[in-house]
């Protein structure tokens, strides 16, 4: 409890922080009054149409995220497991680009989710079937660097193929994902998703703990692995997709900020869900101010970003696990 | 805003008319949208072979009709040879190989710099009458833009800001061609005013802080980038719909051709309804 506490105090700090800096020099007073008032056109139309939806959609990629995360490696008994590194990020940026470059985002709000949610809905599948239910490390971490490249490869393909001038520099924006010039729009054809998938992973908490007993018995305790398997594939696609959609691929959320957590839970997934949620949070909204602190003119893409950050917890990872590596 | 109208129309005034001279060179390929436009004005029946793909692009050029009358090339060296020219139109920054790769199977390369003001244009209309050979229609055709562009010039009085907003919120400084574009329309530029002056990407929120009495934005292309979506972006949209924001066709503002006065022409019509 008290961890939730101060992981939910220092997300609504960084939630301050992300609405309170940018690049248009207003000053504090300025941004409160704009904000809160709606005094001083300019100062409004820059708290309320770009700043604020960027913190919103930094809290709820985030959360989703860090969640997708947790439930993963909960479900596989794995730390290595995370939506990013084994390309369902990818592939939900691969079923968003395909929508947006045949023109059906523009005509149906849906589709765009939609479509990012199956690209993740399959690559999920895929790598299910492909790891096994024990999820063995190799078979994991090989399934997704060929499910990751081909997803990469794909989105790229597809931007390259367009007929707009523009497209094909956005393989970046894709592959790395970032916030910035984000709007409500965005905020809006995503958080339906989210909840949906927040809803599923969190519901997951018990069976993932008596899952740590293992299957056998599990099942002696009345939780279907099956059913657990179908409702954290839905989760996972809903989320990551979701905030594929509107994001990109933010890659290494869901790897570090559990592997931070676990030791301040113990080895409860149930608690590892909500706290990863709330870390994923505050990650991603610290990195997006990071983003905008170090190069603020450059759009530094949040993923180059969290790679910084992540790649040596994933090396640290393979370093520790490598006794089962084989 | 008839006189606008009537420019609109008078613009592609086309100033071909003399024989070519007898040193001309009689098979000329254009492999650059703007060299393009200019070679069109001016080259004699026949003496243009083929013009680059982009002119057949109705998003970019505004000579869609006189390019069908040519063939189209793709700007590829091998393309270009094939089609036994004795010279070739390129901009400064066409393809550095495929220049290359001409010049030495021997092609004449002429490479036109970019326009980034009205005297650009002046020069660029005269160089390309003296390589076709068409001294006399060049200068035609500069007297033409000089009288359009007099009557176009604005009364004295207010003069509005203007933003120009490209995708990735690009905007253009004051070494722009869009620049004088304003200018000569009897706007300002919003952003140098503001001190930014050269072109590169500004952060939305700076822009929006300018809250310019009008937002010009980039043409949309077919199919879809988020490099555009900034230009649909809420923040910008409360300003476009309060101050009746344009969308002005790319094909006018790119090169430095007559063609600028259409856009200016057309910017001085929003203004006068602001």
């Amino acid at each position: 409890m008290a961890l939730r506490l101060s992981l939910l105090m220092i997300v609504a700090a960084l939630f301050a922080l992300s609405v309170l800096i940018g690049p248009a020099g207003l000053s504090l007073g300025d941004t409160l009054r704009a904000l809160l008032l709606g005094q001083g056109e300019a100062a409004t139309l820059v708290m309320r149409e770009i700043r604020l939806p960027r913190a919103i959609l930094a809290v709820l990629v985030g959360a989703s995220l860090g969640l997708s995360g947790a439930a993963m490696q909960g479900f596989l008994r794995n730390p290595l497991a995370e939506p990013g590194l084994i390309g369902v990020s990818g592939s939900a940026a691969l079923g968003a680009v395909i929508v947006l470059q045949a023109g059906l985002a523009a005509t149906w709000w849906l589709a765009l989710p939609l479509a990012a949610l199956t690209g993740a809905l399959l690559s999920v599948l895929l790598i299910l079937l492909l790891a096994g239910p024990r999820g063995s490390s190799l078979t994991l971490i090989l399934a997704g660097i060929a499910i990751s490249a081909l997803a990469g490869a794909m989105t790229t393909l597809v931007l390259n193929l367009s007929p707009n001038p523009f497209a094909a520099s956005e393989v970046v924006f894709w592959m790395m994902g970032s916030l910035s010039d984000r709007s409500f729009d965005h905020v809006w054809i995503a958080l339906p998703f989210m909840m949906i998938g927040w809803a599923l992973l969190l519901s997951l908490g018990r069976p993932l703990d008596v899952l740590t007993l293992g299957e056998d018995a599990a099942a002696t305790m009345g939780v279907a692995t099956g059913r657990v398997r179908m409702v954290l594939v839905l989760g996972i696609a809903s989320c990551v997709g979701a905030a594929t959609a509107v994001a990109g691929a933010i890659g290494f959320v869901g790897l570090v900020v559990p592997h931070i957590l676990r030791p301040f839970v113990g080895a409860r997934p149930s608690a590892l869900l909500w706290a990863s949620a709330l870390g994923g949070a505050a990650m991603v909204l610290a990195a997006d101010l990071a983003v905008r602190l170090v190069l603020p003119d450059r759009d530094l893409k949040l993923g180059v970003l969290m790679a910084i950050i992540g790649a040596p917890f994933f090396l640290h990872l393979i370093y520790k696990t490598r006794g089962e590596l084989r | 805003m008839a006189l606008g109208v009537a420019l609109l129309c008078a613009a592609p005034a086309v100033a071909r008319a003399d024989g070519p001279a007898a040193d001309a060179p009689a098979r000329v390929v254009s492999m650059n949208l703007c060299t393009d436009q200019l070679a069109m004005l001016m080259a004699a029946d026949g003496q243009l072979l083929s013009v680059s793909h982009i002119a057949f692009d109705p998003l970019a050029s505004p000579m869609v009709e006189e390019a069908g009358r040519h063939a189209r090339n793709h700007g590829q060296a091998e393309e270009i040879f094939a089609m036994q020219p004795d010279l070739v139109l390129a901009g400064v920054y066409s393809d550095p190989y495929t220049v290359g790769l001409l010049r030495r199977l021997g092609v004449e390369v002429v490479q036109f710099p970019l326009e980034t003001d009205f005297d650009g244009i002046r020069s660029n209309i005269l160089k390309m009458g003296d390589v076709l050979g068409q001294e006399a229609a060049a200068r035609r055709v500069v007297a033409q833009f000089d009288t359009d562009l007099a009557a176009l010039r604005p009364a004295d009085g207010a003069r509005p800001s203007a933003l120009l907003h490209y995708a990735n919120n690009y905007t253009s400084g004051d070494k722009s061609l869009a620049h004088q574009i304003l200018l000569a329309a009897g706007l300002v530029n919003a952003t140098t005013e503001a001190g930014i002056t050269a072109a590169g990407s500004v952060p939305l929120e700076r822009l929006v802080m300018l809250l310019p009495d009008l937002v010009i934005s980039g043409q949309p292309y077919p199919g879809a980038s988020r490099a555009e979506e900034v230009l649909r972006h809420p923040a910008l949209r409360d300003l476009q719909q309060r101050q009746s924001g344009a969308t002005l066709a790319d094909a006018e503002w790119v090169c430095g051709t007559p063609f600028v006065l259409r856009a200016v022409a057309r910017l001085v019509d929003i203004r006068e309804r602001m």
